[in-house]
């Protein structure tokens, strides 16, 4: 008998080191034979603190949300042999959830302990890199990603195998592979999963990739910011180096060693672009070179090397393992395999989902997501973050593969995705991701470091009720002019937010400019709150409550709001038992 | 060396390989603009002046970091190149004070060159701009933070002398400024008032300030003279005005060289016919100082006197 706890930073954020401890004692207490361990996270950050408890016969029961009593509860209801009539075992609709998805990067998160690589080697790890060296060339090895048609799940998007074999066919002996785990789009954090939940997943795919482009220094880059993950890796490391995967001849077969290292970068969000990257980890300020030349001529210290993102790397072995042909069995015909996405913003289930490639929109926010909060209608979702777009309910039904997303002038990115509910105004949501952008960017470019800003003025202009006509079409020729000649990507994209805002809701702009209202009623400076004469009871109560004293009238009477005194707090429109105040 | 055959506006250009589109140009006579470019500098590609249109890419690409390929066929003012230059030009002087009247630098500024080629004019917003500071700490630099364009000329050539690299950037967005050390002034940062920065800085935010008020460039007559204080000689100008020799400033460093203050105060000594006082740096602070010690020649001068009084006796 053993229960498991996710323990990924969203649990351990949930009290699941507190559930962890509970349990121990009590089965110390109970001195029943309850094995105790940890895994990572399993992607649902709605139902943390997650116990699976994995009977004698290997049936497994789930618990959510267990909280003190509820761990407690868990052991007592073991010992008396009836955990089904747990209250907090997992629902079969949460179960189902789960089922929807596929999990091939994120295949062993909140199922093995991360910590333990035993348990990554009992699941099958390391016979994808021990296949490579015994019976593969480097050439055979790319050719099989090639299949697989892996594209990179860092933002562009490029044929993973493509760029092995620039790198691969890049003159010069010494050559480098840096794993990009920088994670800056704000929001995501599918990659600190795959460091938490199986960092040997990444290390495989590291010495793997390491092996096909002829690289034998690897390096990982990692956000300060995740020490649990940079604590894991190193954990991983050490046991990989220990069992000769790492700086050891692998399998005596005198063909190949790898060594890797950990980096931790305290970078800004830019230095995910993978040549900031580079200058950051040469020790310069992490500001973007021009490219070409790519890194796979002049990468790192000038040679040539191979960047990928973590989730990229995940995918790897299990490719290796089981062939290209299965990995590309699974998705469309342009973009094959999985995608993890990060649900967030107005959803009910938000956490982290793997689903295949080819699935709607609707399906996964509302077949797997659980649909929007509150019961309330679905507007956009933005998915890309910062450098993407929004999508409108028109295209909810369309499949998420690369083409198909950046028809709809967002992209794929990382895999976020905000929902965004009918309360949500879309210039003040625009306005938003470029505050995000503006701050984040580098500085070294003209379009990006003073297009963004005067794209941000105009928006804030909008929201106070200062916009003039004339305005969209402004931000719209700035906006790509910044897509066009700016530096790196983060300039390259940074209008898309709003460039999509004003494509599918240019009327909530005209209104914010022309009508001088925000119809989603969140842009402060264009309320008007007004009280119906009809249905003012005249308690008082508004007038009591209204911090400025723009309430006048006389108790029994019906009040009145002086708007050049009111600055729009909505404490009348809360406080008025009888619907009487009314906001424009 | 292998040679490639491209296109540049029509014009047939044979170049080696390993150029870029805008090192081509030049050899066809065609001139890229550009801020941030300097073929003695590492390319950056920042201030995206120099985009070009090169045939079946639907993205602009900076000349200065492109590389030429056979049959490349690159426009360098196409309808949209022009466009996007004059946006960056735009961006630039929505944030630039509107100074040329009396700014030092007028008539050798490249924005004022490139503005006035593109027909970009000051117009006036309510927006922001860049904080409006000047360093006055040093005798010989004067840094005017607001005129700053972000090309990062200043930074990369005081870089290339490994002892000195005393330029980096601080903060970012739109945010970022050049700094001294770690943002210090001029005069308590280990800047040695070579000049280097100044010789380079496209705009009026870096100027020599022993020079300013004296001439403009129009005004009188530019006579370039090569330092005589060490054998390499970097080269000097002597400005003068009416007949006067006014000012003394550095031009570029000699093959080799870093150029230096001593040869600077060397050359304005022996140039100038009414030179200012020199001061030198002390523990992080400027102090007047005599020519001999400025000139560091305070013992050679001990020495001939002790030999002319020797002389005298033995007479
Ligand atoms: C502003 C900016 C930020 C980026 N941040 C990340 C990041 O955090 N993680 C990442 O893997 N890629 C990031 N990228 C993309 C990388 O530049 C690069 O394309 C990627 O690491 C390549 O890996 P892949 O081919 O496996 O996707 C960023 C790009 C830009 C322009
Ligand atoms: S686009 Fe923005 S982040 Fe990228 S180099 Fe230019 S200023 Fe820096
Ligand atoms: S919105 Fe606030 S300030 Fe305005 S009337 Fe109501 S309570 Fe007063
Ligand atoms: S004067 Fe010379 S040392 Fe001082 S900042 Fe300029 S280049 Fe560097
Ligand atoms: S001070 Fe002059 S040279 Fe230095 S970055 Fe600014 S404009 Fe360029």
């Amino acid at each position: 008998m053993k229960l498991i706890v996710g323990q990924g930073s969203c649990g351990i954020a949930a009290g699941a080191s507190k559930a962890y401890k509970i349990l121990e004692e009590e089965i110390k207490n109970s001195g029943a034979n309850i094995k105790l361990g940890s895994t990572g996270c399993i992607g649902m950050c709605y139902l943390e603190p997650i116990v699976d408890f994995i009977d004698d016969d290997g049936k497994k029961t789930t618990f959510v949300k267990v909280d003190e009593e509820i761990a407690k509860q868990i052991v007592k209801d073991i010992v008396a042999s009836k955990v089904d009539s747990n209250e907090n075992v997992i629902s079969d609709e949460d179960k189902e959830a789960l089922a929807k998805q596929k999990r091939i990067s994120l295949r062993n998160c909140g199922i093995i302990d991360p910590e333990n690589i035993d348990e990554y080697i009992e699941s099958g790890g390391y016979k994808a890199i021990e296949r490579c060296i015994k019976e593969m060339t480097p050439e055979e090895v790319i050719e099989e990603v090639k299949v697989s048609g892996l594209r990179g799940r860092g933002g562009a998007g490029f044929p993973t195998w493509f760029k092995f074999n620039a790198a691969r066919q890049s003159p010069g002996t010494e050559k480098y592979l840096v794993c990009n785990a920088d994670e800056g789009d704000p929001g995501a954090f599918m990659d600190r999963s795959v460091l938490e939940g199986d960092p040997h997943a990444l290390i495989e795919g590291m010495i793997i990739a390491g092996y096909a482009i002829g690289a034998s220094e690897g390096i990982i880059y990692v956000r300060a910011e995740y020490p649990l993950a940079i604590k894991r890796l190193n954990i991983a490391m050490a046991q990989a180096e220990e069992r000769g995967y790492l700086n050891k001849d692998l399998f005596g077969e005198g063909k190949f060693k790898f060594s890797l290292r950990i980096k931790a970068g305290a970078g800004a969000f830019v230095c995910g672009e993978e040549t900031a990257l580079l200058e950051s980890l040469e020790g310069n300020r992490g500001t973007p070179r021009p490219k070409p030349p790519f890194p796979a001529q002049k990468g790192y210290w000038g040679k040539p090397t191979n960047i990928n993102n973590v989730e990229t790397f995940a995918n790897v072995p299990f490719i290796l393992a089981n062939g290209g042909d299965a990995f590309a069995a699974v998705g469309t015909e342009d973009s094959k395999g999985t995608k993890v996405f990060a649900l967030a913003g107005k959803i009910k289930k938000g956490g982290l989902v793997e689903v295949p490639m080819g699935m709607t929109i609707r399906e996964i926010i509302f077949g797997i997501g659980g649909g929007i909060a509150e019961d309330k209608g679905f507007k956009a979702v933005q998915m890309g973050g910062p450098s993407g777009g929004c999508i409108p309910a028109e295209f909810l039904d369309i499949p998420v593969d690369y083409a198909s997303i950046t028809k709809t002038g967002a992209i794929m990115g990382s895999g976020g995705m905000v929902v965004m509910d009918e309360t949500t105004c879309m210039v003040d949501m625009a306005k938003f991701f470029l505050d995000f952008t503006c701050k984040e960017s580098c500085g070294k470019c003209t379009p990006c470091r003073e297009g963004t800003k005067r794209m941000l003025e105009m928006l804030e202009k909008i929201t106070e009720g200062k916009g003039e006509p004339g305005d969209i079409e402004k931000l719209e020729e700035l906006g790509k002019f910044i897509n066009s000649a700016s530096l790196c990507g983060l300039g390259q994209t940074a209008s898309n937010p709003v460039l999509t805002t004003i494509r599918y809701f240019r009327d909530e702009y005209e209104a914010h400019i022309n009508d001088k209202k925000c119809p989603a009623k969140q842009c402060k400076a264009l309320l008007t709150y007004t009280i119906d004469p009809e249905k003012c009871t005249g308690c008082t109560i508004c007038a009591r409550n209204c911090p400025v004293e723009a309430i006048t009238g006389t108790l029994k009477e019906p009040h009145k709001i002086n708007p050049d005194i009111c600055i729009k707090c909505g404490k009348c429109y809360e406080v008025c038992r009888f619907g009487a105040v009314s906001v424009e | 060396m292998r040679y490639v055959t491209l296109t540049i506006d029509g014009k047939k250009a044979v170049v080696p390989a390993s150029y870029t589109i805008l090192q081509a140009a030049e050899e066809v006579g065609i001139e890229i603009p550009a801020l941030c470019y300097d073929p003695d500098l590492e390319i950056v590609g920042a201030c995206r002046l120099c985009l070009v249109e090169i045939e079946g890419n639907p993205k602009l690409h900076t000349s200065c970091s492109m590389a030429v390929t056979d049959g490349m066929v690159v426009h360098t003012e196409s309808e949209k190149v022009v466009h996007a230059r004059k946006m960056v030009l735009q961006l630039l002087l929505d944030n630039h004070p509107n100074d040329c009247l009396t700014c030092q630098k007028a008539g050798e500024c490249l924005l004022q060159k490139y503005a006035y080629m593109y027909d970009v004019k000051f117009r006036e917003h309510d927006g922001a701009y860049k904080p409006e500071y000047t360093d006055t700490s040093s005798p010989y630099i004067l840094k005017d933070e607001a005129k700053c364009i972000l090309c990062h000329k200043c930074v990369r050539i005081c870089e290339q002398v490994a002892d000195r690299q005393v330029l980096t950037f601080a903060n970012r967005g739109f945010e970022t400024k050049v700094a001294f050390d770690a943002d210090m002034s001029i005069e308590e940062s280990s800047c040695v008032s070579c000049n280097r920065c100044v010789t380079i800085c496209p705009v009026g935010a870096l100027l020599d300030k022993r020079l300013m008020g004296k001439t403009r460039i129009w005004d009188g007559e530019v006579t370039e003279f090569k330092c005589k204080s060490c054998e390499y000689g970097c080269d000097f100008e002597v400005l003068s005005k009416n007949g006067k020799n006014v000012a003394v400033r550095a031009k570029s460093p000699g093959e080799g060289r870093p150029l230096c203050l001593k040869g600077r105060l060397t050359s304005e000594f022996l140039n100038l016919d009414d030179p200012e006082t020199p001061y030198i740096k002390e523990d992080g602070k400027f102090i007047e100082a005599s020519w001999e010690k400025a000139l560091e020649i305070e013992g050679i001068l001990d020495k001939l006197d002790k030999m002319d009084s020797k002389d005298a006796e033995q007479c």
